[in-house]
């Protein structure tokens, strides 16, 4: 028990930070960021480049994914998603957008990186070990917390500062946050950047855990996208509920249902379209929007 | 008007030295083999080694004037195409093989992708050879498949032997990725572990093959405490994950699999945690190895900047096709005569020492020559570099 309880905490935080991102550019811009997983995937070589390659710290090898990632984003917002959003009232445009960059992203990383799985050192060696009834390697523990303090400091970020309060103004009410002297422009880009930025922290932080490798996008957006679903789309606690019920049930899931094969995914599968079915909204979002 | 003038003068070279090059290689005429397998995503390894032994021996081949066949020597032309690990990406790219008059394809890498192919490569007179285990491809009445490589119900035995009698293994644990080969691999495994009777203490256990994080997915594996895990049909992106969950989870004892694992991966993903690891390697060893399989390594280096152990495998196929057809021209638009030439088949092998030749086996698994023969060399990852555990043969 204490075993799935730890797998479930470790599993729901790393998940709940994936979906933070993808969130905050959904509430932004109403943008399904289909790139998402790409942009983890790009955090997770730059981490591997830095650290694993060229031996450098990987605080700072962290931070290089973050900025590179931020960059990256903020010219996706401002060269792509912007023009069209202003130019096109239909939501699939940005949808197929996305797709695109999506593939674009698969194909420069396969360019850029190659095709091969990846890994780094690890960052802290030793297990802990508690008479065989809960184990965690120290590294996980070390990415546990520290996922947990990133999503403790998105969350004041969001609260207490000028920026964190335009964005949430721009996520209620992108009209009247612009009738209030919110920059939308500028807004939209920095929210793109924040999420784009997430998205690079976590790929930098699980690198040292899972590894990275080109495949890994899509999937990451597909779990993304559950978490968001279930948490309701655009509600950053929402994605933080999410993240933690799919890290749970996965868990859980896996420690129980093992003897029947892999029927934990179908399980979550069946309980996310009835869940649904029945709350359209996800837990924590809006009937209306 | 001079810009002009440099322009036209310009084009005039470029155009010269376009049809110069053409010339240059329009003196043999080609003979294109084609190669479809997956050489992205987590399997990559597996389908680039292939596609990068057939590019470095083609090079070589055309650096030394050709490749005799009857009275015409051909400059040889890989024609590539990733599959993606997808059967409808593999039935693609069989139908571009047989649009482009390639009679001979190497891959596809994994059972459905083979399987898929089938129809395309019978319909259209092209022989393959995957890397694939399914025994309906080689058996009567598939006609077209000849397996690269050592299936894993030839390998498994094998190891599962040698380890009950040099390491003492009773117990055994199975874990597999939720997907055909992994799977068909795992049951093999079982039947084989079965019958030589070691105790299979865990075999249900599954994982997607997305998964990342191996902690929770091994866990009531590891609490079976085996004497041996085997990671079934496990790709080179997923094996340094689970050894890596594994011995975190303080599991001591002995890990292996039957599918071909890249070292370097392995260094990077788990480090000094798979020292000890058991897998099957390619089809040579510094003892057997020629002195051309040494210049094919040192090539393959210089080419691409790394070398994959598994080449040492994935090399043969297109040498098994050259020879053979040198064996009978008239196969090279006729793959009738390219089977019936099978049977009979033999030349010396240019890879390994000794008298050792290439010849068609498969007889004891498949009731027909559908098999190339290449030594089986298992492998045991001991700080960043494979050494040769054993050598055995098979039919």
């Amino acid at each position: 028990m204490e075993q799935i309880l730890a797998n479930g905490v470790y599993l729901g935080s790393q998940y709940a930070m994936i979906a933070l991102g993808l969130t905050l550019i959904f509430a932004l811009m109403n943008v399904l960021n289909f790139a998402h997983g790409q942009m983890y995937v790009i955090g997770g070589f730059v981490t591997y480049t830095f650290y694993g390659q060229w031996g450098v710290p990987f605080v700072l090898a962290l931070v290089m994914s973050c900025v590179t990632l931020a960059i990256l984003g903020a010219l996706i917002e401002k060269f792509l998603f912007s023009p069209v959003i202003k130019g096109s009232a239909r939501e699939e445009s940005t949808m197929l957008l996305a797709a695109g960059i999506a593939f674009f992203l698969d194909a420069v990383i396969l360019l850029v990186f190659g095709e091969k799985q990846r890994g780094v050192p690890k960052i802290v060696d030793g297990v802990f070990n508690y008479d065989f009834r809960l184990i965690m390697p120290y590294d996980r523990i070390l990415i546990c917390v520290l996922a947990i303090l990133s999503i403790v400091a998105f969350i004041g970020l969001m609260q207490y500062t000028k920026t964190g309060r335009a964005l949430r103004a721009l996520a209620q009410d992108r009209t009247a946050a612009q009738l209030m002297g919110v920059n939308v422009d500028r807004y939209s880009m920095i929210g793109f950047a924040l999420g784009a930025m997430l998205a690079g922290l976590v790929g930098g932080l699980l690198v040292t855990i899972t590894g990275v490798n080109l495949g890994m996008g899509g999937p990451t957006s597909i779990k993304a996208f559950m978490m968001v679903m279930i948490g309701g789309a655009g509600v950053i606690s929402g994605a933080i509920w999410g993240g933690i019920i799919l890290g749970f049930m996965e868990a859980i899931g896996l420690a129980v249902l093992y003897q029947y094969g892999d029927i934990t995914y179908l399980l979550i599968f069946v309980s996310l379209m009835i869940f649904l079915a029945i709350r359209p909204q996800g837990l924590m979002g809006k009937p209306w929007g | 008007m001079q810009r002009r003038l440099l322009m036209k003068a310009a084009l005039t070279a470029a155009t010269m030295t376009a049809l110069g090059a053409t010339a240059a290689f329009a003196e043999n005429p080609t003979l294109k083999i084609g190669f479809v397998g997956v050489t992205s995503g987590p399997a990559a390894a597996w389908g680039i080694s292939n596609q990068r032994s057939m590019e470095a021996r083609a090079a070589w081949i055309n650096e030394t004037g050709g490749y005799t066949i009857g009275d015409t020597t051909y400059d040889i032309e890989i024609v590539s195409f990733d599959d993606q690990k997808d059967p409808k990406r593999a039935i693609a790219g069989m139908e571009k093989m047989a649009q482009e008059g390639i009679h001979y394809v190497v891959g596809p890498n994994v059972d459905d992708g083979a399987a898929a192919v089938r129809p395309v490569a019978e319909s259209n007179g092209i022989m393959y050879f995957p890397y694939a285990f399914p025994k309906s491809l080689y058996q009567a009445p598939a006609s077209n498949a000849v397996l690269g490589m050592v299936a894993n119900y030839q390998s498994g035995p094998a190891i599962y032997k040698y380890m009950m009698e040099n390491k003492g293994v009773k117990t055994v644990a199975f874990i597999a990725a939720n997907e055909s080969d992994p799977l068909s691999q795992r049951d093999g495994g079982v039947a084989a572990a079965t019958a030589l009777g070691m105790e299979v203490v865990s075999n249900n256990v599954t994982y997607q093959v997305d998964t990342t994080d191996f902690t929770p997915v091994l866990t009531p594996v590891i609490r079976a405490q085996p004497d041996l895990l085997v990671l079934s049909g496990v790709s080179p992106a997923n094996a340094p994950q689970l050894i890596r969950s594994a011995r975190e989870l303080g599991f001591q004892g002995l890990i292996s699999t039957e599918t071909a694992q890249d070292a370097g991966v392995l260094a990077e993903g788990a480090g000094d945690l798979a020292n000890g690891f058991i897998s099957v390697g390619g089809a040579s060893t510094p003892e057997l190895a020629s002195p051309m399989m040494n210049e094919f390594v040192q090539r393959y280096t210089d080419m691409f900047g790394e070398y994959n152990d598994e080449s040492n495998t994935k090399v043969y196929a297109l040498e098994y096709i050259l020879e053979t057809l040198k064996a009978d021209p008239s196969a090279i638009t006729d793959v009738v005569a390219f089977q019936t030439t099978m049977d009979t088949f033999e030349a010396p092998n240019p890879y390994m020492n000794g008298d050792a030749k290439l010849r068609y086996v498969g007889m004891t698994s498949f009731g027909q020559r559908r098999q190339v023969a290449v030594p089986l060399v298992v492998n045991v990852y001991q700080n960043g570099a494979f050494e040769t555990l054993f050598v055995a043969e098979v039919d």
